[in-house]
């Protein structure tokens, strides 16, 4: 059996929630590249980390979104190694370690970089994130496909399972990626391109994610990821405040379960309360089937 | 004019090698370049804006669309200036300070460039005084402003005030986008128009320039 296969085999797992607004809420400046706080402030990424440990999360990611050449500057090795042990102290060898790693920000098909860059950069990245010990890699928030090749490729070089996620957040109906990329383009090209599992984070929205999770899982063999947004942010004054609800968050878990998920998580603006909603929503929905 | 026709049909293909032959071609034949933009190049990039509100087009298509404006533009600019053709405006983008995401802000001033626009670009993370100090030196019309984060919206808030401070805010009109803001939001800042989407800022910039 394949390692994501053996962690598995349990049921699904239920995975964390937002980083980046979690750090803001410790202090990080908006604007300023939340992966240097690895180098900066360790003890505050590892109590948003911790947090997410103490809610019940089975799998937490790593602080290192940005952390590639083609996106930042800075000692990237070292910002990388760190993110991947500050989130291995959190878990304590309690919980699973994927390492994060999202998009360059520059678009191949305009010329901005070239693939040839694109692949040193994931490379560079994956690599210092597998010697650190990280379980598994997870590429995230992509919205091209050619991008998220090179990704994976580079991803599944270091030998761990590779899961790649998309954001779906154009479109009429929200279920398309800024590139124009369907649900069902993702899942075959990402199954043809190796990787180990598929799925859909950030986005608009958690309302949007069941019907994302089952198309995906349609159109692919692979275990479904899904972490939508805590909705749409919102600004009040100089304040931002996300729509969506905890408890109106997790009242999706069995739509979700039903629709194919393998892992269950938040994006932006989910907190620990979300990841504490959804393990009481996971608990509440077992009891009710030992009862039936 | 079926070399124009092609023009056309080139930039709504997203193919710039044709939409600079077919631009050659027609100047050979001795078509005015301002009669290319206004009537090819611009209406071509409004077929493009109308695919992409009805999701015909995603970002991929918009951007080749873009480039092979570009292509024609490269050639046709030089005559234009020489011939004393004013642009349809003269705009100052930018992302906000803090911010560093350009992906859309530059999709936004490709599709100015091929509305007409004259384009000056500052790029992202772009401090309040950066703005005045492009476009009292361009002698801008329209100033627009990117932000992609929540957290560096509020930005976009300072660049008005800075250039109210400065006694600048009638000279230039702003206007604002990016995946947080909203038409409320532009409204509460005291902005003067808010694009959804880098297609309807071209209609913006053209309304505000207007009025």
């Amino acid at each position: 059996m394949s390692r994501l296969g053996e962690w598995l085999a349990g049921g699904l797992l239920i995975t964390d929630g937002a980083w980046g607004t979690q750090l803001q809420a410790q202090g990080l400046e908006p604007g300023a590249p939340p992966d240097t706080w690895n180098l900066t402030h360790p003890d505050r990424v590892e109590a948003v980390a911790r947090g997410y440990v103490e809610a019940g999360s089975q799998v937490i990611l790593t602080n290192t979104f940005r952390a590639n050449a083609a996106a930042m500057d800075g000692d990237l090795e070292a910002i990388n190694r760190a993110g991947v042990a500050i989130s291995k102290r959190a878990a304590e060898g309690r919980v699973l370690v994927f390492a994060s790693m999202g998009p360059t920000g520059k678009m191949l098909m305009a010329g901005e970089i070239g693939s040839e860059a694109v692949s040193a950069a994931f490379a560079g990245q994956a690599a210092a994130l597998a010697a650190a010990g990280a379980d598994a890699l997870l590429i995230e928030t992509m919205s091209d496909i050619e991008e998220a090749r090179l990704a994976v490729a580079a991803a599944k070089s270091t030998g761990l399972p590779a899961i790649v996620s998309f954001a779906f957040d154009s479109g009429k109906n929200k279920d398309r990626t800024m590139m124009g990329a369907t649900p069902e383009a993702v899942a075959a090209a990402m199954q043809e391109a190796g990787a180990d599992g598929v799925g859909a984070n950030c986005g608009v929205g958690v309302e949007y994610a069941a019907p994302l999770c089952r198309r995906l899982h349609a159109a692919c063999d692979l275990p479904i990821w899904i972490k939508p947004n805590a909705g749409l942010p919102k600004m009040e004054g100089s304040a931002v405040s996300y729509a969506t609800s905890a408890e109106f968050f997790a009242s999706h878990y069995g739509a979700l379960r039903d629709a194919g998920a393998s892992f269950i998580g938040g994006c932006c603006g989910s907190t620990q309360d979300f990841i504490r909603a959804l393990v009481k929503e996971r608990s509440y929905q077992l009891s009710v089937i030992s009862c039936q | 004019m079926p070399d124009l026709e092609n023009l056309h049909q080139a930039v709504i293909e997203g193919n710039w090698k044709a939409a600079a032959a077919a631009t050659q071609t027609a100047l050979a034949a001795g078509s005015p370049p301002l009669t290319i933009v206004t009537g090819y190049l611009v209406p071509a990039m409004d077929e493009v804006g109308r695919r992409f509100e009805c999701e015909e087009y995603f970002v991929p298509e918009m951007l080749l669309s873009a480039r092979a404006m570009k292509a024609s533009m490269d050639i046709l600019r030089p005559l234009l200036a020489a011939s004393g053709a004013e642009p349809a405006g003269r705009v100052v983008i930018g992302t906000v300070k803090g911010d560093l995401h350009d992906i859309g802000k530059n999709l936004v001033a490709a599709m100015l460039e091929g509305g007409g626009f004259e384009v000056i670009d500052l790029g992202a993370d772009v401090a309040p005084e950066r703005f005045i100090d492009a476009v009292a030196k361009g002698n801008a019309n329209i100033l627009a402003l990117s932000a992609l984060l929540t957290v560096t919206m509020p930005a976009m808030k300072a660049v008005v005030e800075a250039f109210r401070s400065a006694g600048l805010r009638d000279k230039v009109k702003i206007m604002v986008g990016g995946a947080p803001v909203t038409q409320q939001y532009a409204e509460s800042i005291g902005a003067d128009g808010y694009g959804e989407s880098a297609a309807t800022a071209v209609a913006l910039a053209r309304k505000l320039v207007a009025a």
